[in-house]
C-alpha cells in the first residue's frame, strides 16, 4: 500500500473515459441541432466588471517593447456577443475559464465552462434547451422544477424577497436558526445571497433539475429588464442534485444600458476597494450595431460532472485540480 | 481567537453563487473545551490569529488523566489533559518527540510524529507467503490503536504506521 503520491492525478482511467464521452456528446447535441462551436481568446485587455467576480491578470510584452496587463477571461461572453452582433447565428463555446480567489469543494480556481448563445430564444425557450442537453448527457432524466425567484423565496424562506426591507430579511435568516456575518449596512442583495445560498440551495430536491428565474432588477448582471411592478430581470439559474449548474439570461442589447452597469459595478469596486476594470469599449460597439434578440447561458461542466460521478467534490472531476504542492 | 479562546479550523468551506456575494462556512474547535460550532463569514473578513507556540517535546508516561511531556533542552516538564491529547493518544509512545502546541504556557493540542513504529500486541495468525497486501486484518497496536495491515504480519512484528491517515505503512526490518 504505497502513501498517495504528489504526482498521480486525481481521477482513475474509467473517470476520464467517462468525462471524455461526456464532453463528446455534449459536442454532438450541439450539432444535431446545428448550433456552430466557436473559440474565442483567453486573453483580453478587458475583464469582467462584476464585483462578485475577480479576475487573474497576467502581463503581456509585444514584440518591440512595452508592457501591458491581460485579463484571463472569467467567461467568454463579450466576444461571443461580438460574434452573434456580426452575424454568427447560434454559436456555443466549451473552454477554460479561471476566476480568481475562488477554491473548495464546489469550486476551482480554473475550470471547464460550456456557454452558448440562441439567438430568437426568451428565457423559457432557454431553459428547455438546458433540460434537453441535461437529459441528453444523464443516463437517466432528473424531474424539473420550476420557481420564479419571489416563488422560492416565498416558500423556502418565507419572505417577499421584493417587497421586504434588509431588516425582514435578517429577521428571517435569525428565524432559521443561522449564523450570519450580514448587518444592514451589507445591503439588500448581499443578504438575498446569503438566503438563496444558506436556505433556498439546501431546501432544493437532489433528484430534480431546478430552474429559479425572475430574479430582481438590482441581481440583473448582463440580463434584459422586463418593467412591471416589480421589474425583474429576466435572468434564471438551473441547480442540478442541489448544486448551482448555469446561469442564464435574455440578453441586454442596449448598449447605454450595458455602459451604466459598467459604471456601476466599478463604483461598488470602488466602494469595496477592489481593482476598477476598464469597460470593454468593443462590446459597447458591438451592442451599438445590433445585438439581435437572443438569450445565452454558462454551464460549469464539473458541475454536471459531480452529478454525473456522485461525488461531493469538484476536485474529483479533473485530472488536476488546483494543489498547492502539485499543481 | 473567537469569543476570547484559542480555535482551530476543522473544515473550510468556500460558499458563492456564481453571480453573488462570497461566504466561508467554517467548522471550528475550541481548543480549550474541545467543542466544535459553525461560523459563517463574508470572505475575505479576518479573525484575530491566536498567540500560539509549537514546541516540540518528549512523550514520558500517562497516569491515565493526563499524558506527561518533556522539554528535551530545558528538561522541563508539563501534563496534558484529554482534551489537548485527543486523537492522538493512541499513537504516543513513550520517548517520541510530539508538536505540543502551548497558548500562555498551557498545553493545547498534541500532534504526534507523522510516522510512528509501533509492536503488535494482537492478531489473527499470519499467512506465510502472501506478501501481496491485497485484503489485509485488523491489528491492535502496542498503544491500542487498531490499523489494516496485510495477512502475513504477526504478533510481535513492529509495524510503521501514518498517524495522519492511520494506515499501515510497512513492516519494519530488525
Amino acid at each position: 500500500m504505497p502513501a498517495a503520491s504528489g504526482w498521480r492525478p486525481a481521477i482513475d482511467r474509467a473517470r476520464l473515459r467517462q468525462r471524455a464521452a461526456v464532453i463528446a456528446a455534449i459536442r454532438d447535441f450541439f450539432a444535431t441541432r446545428d448550433v456552430v462551436e466557436v473559440e474565442t481568446p483567453v486573453l483580453s485587455r478587458y475583464g469582467t466588471t462584476d464585483p462578485a467576480i475577480e479576475s487573474f491578470t497576467t502581463r503581456y510584452e509585444p514584440p518591440g517593447g512595452g508592457a501591458e496587463t491581460l485579463y484571463l477571461q472569467t467567461s467568454p461572453e463579450f466576444f461571443m456577443k461580438r460574434l452573434l452582433a456580426a452575424g454568427s447565428g447560434p454559436i456555443y463555446q466549451l473552454g477554460r475559464v479561471f476566476r480568481n480567489g475562488e477554491a473548495g469543494r464546489r469550486h476551482n480556481p480554473e475550470f471547464t465552462l460550456l456557454e452558448w448563445y440562441r439567438p430568437g430564444f426568451t428565457l423559457e425557450n432557454l431553459m428547455d434547451e438546458v433540460t434537453a442537453l441535461v437529459a441528453w448527457l444523464l443516463p437517466e432524466p432528473p424531474a424539473r422544477l420550476d420557481y420564479r425567484y419571489r416563488e422560492a423565496f416565498e416558500r423556502f424562506a418565507g419572505v417577499d424577497p421584493f417587497v421586504a426591507d434588509t431588516a425582514s430579511l435578517l429577521d428571517a435568516v435569525s428565524d432559521h436558526g443561522l449564523d450570519c456575518p450580514l448587518s444592514e449596512a451589507d445591503g439588500h442583495d448581499a443578504c438575498l445571497d446569503f438566503m438563496l445560498s444558506h436556505i433556498v440551495e439546501p431546501a432544493l430536491p437532489r433528484d430534480s433539475l431546478v430552474f429559479i428565474y425572475d430574479f430582481p432588477a438590482t441581481q440583473a448582471s448582463l440580463a434584459r429588464i422586463e418593467p412591471g411592478s416589480p421589474a425583474v430581470a429576466r435572468r434564471f439559474e438551473a441547480w442540478l442534485g442541489g448544486r448551482e449548474l448555469a446561469n442564464g439570461f435574455e440578453e441586454l442589447d442596449d448598449p447605454d444600458e450595458q455602459r451604466r452597469r459598467f459604471e456601476h459595478d466599478n463604483r461598488l469596486r470602488r466602494q469595496r476597494g477592489q481593482a476598477q476594470i476598464p469597460p470593454d469599449d468593443c462590446l459597447l460597439d458591438a451592442l451599438a450595431a445590433g445585438l439581435p434578440e437572443c438569450s445565452g447561458v454558462a454551464l460549469g461542466v464539473e458541475r454536471l460532472l459531480m452529478h454525473l460521478f456522485g461525488v461531493d467534490d469538484i476536485r474529483q472531476t479533473m485530472a488536476f485540480a488546483w494543489h498547492p504542492d502539485c499543481t | 481567537m473567537i469569543d476570547g479562546d484559542p480555535c482551530a479550523i476543522i473544515e473550510n468551506e468556500f460558499v458563492k453563487p456564481g453571480k453573488g456575494q462570497a461566504f466561508n462556512r467554517v467548522k471550528i474547535r475550541n481548543l480549550k473545551t474541545g467543542r466544535v460550532i459553525d461560523r459563517t463569514w463574508k470572505s475575505g473578513e479576518t479573525v484575530e490569529a491566536a498567540d500560539v507556540m509549537d514546541t516540540e517535546m518528549q512523550y514520558l508516561y500517562t497516569d491515565g488523566e493526563f499524558w506527561h511531556f518533556m522539554d528535551p533542552e530545558s528538561y522541563e516538564q508539563l501534563a496534558a489533559d484529554k482534551t489537548a491529547v485527543g486523537d492522538a493518544a493512541k499513537w504516543l509512545k513513550e520517548q517520541d518527540i510530539c508538536q505540543v502546541t502551548l497558548w500562555n504556557g498551557e498545553p493545547l493540542s498534541v500532534t504526534p510524529p507523522n510516522f510512528v513504529e509501533l509492536a503488535v500486541t494482537d492478531t489473527d495468525p499470519g499467512v506465510r507467503g502472501d506478501t501481496s497486501g491485497g485484503g489485509g486484518k485488523p491489528a491492535t497496536l502496542e498503544t491500542g490503536a487498531v490499523v489494516r495491515v496485510p495477512l502475513f504480519i504477526d504478533i510481535g512484528d513492529v509495524l510503521k504506521v501514518d498517524t495522519r491517515s492511520g494506515e499501515y505503512v510497512s513492516r519494519v526490518k530488525d
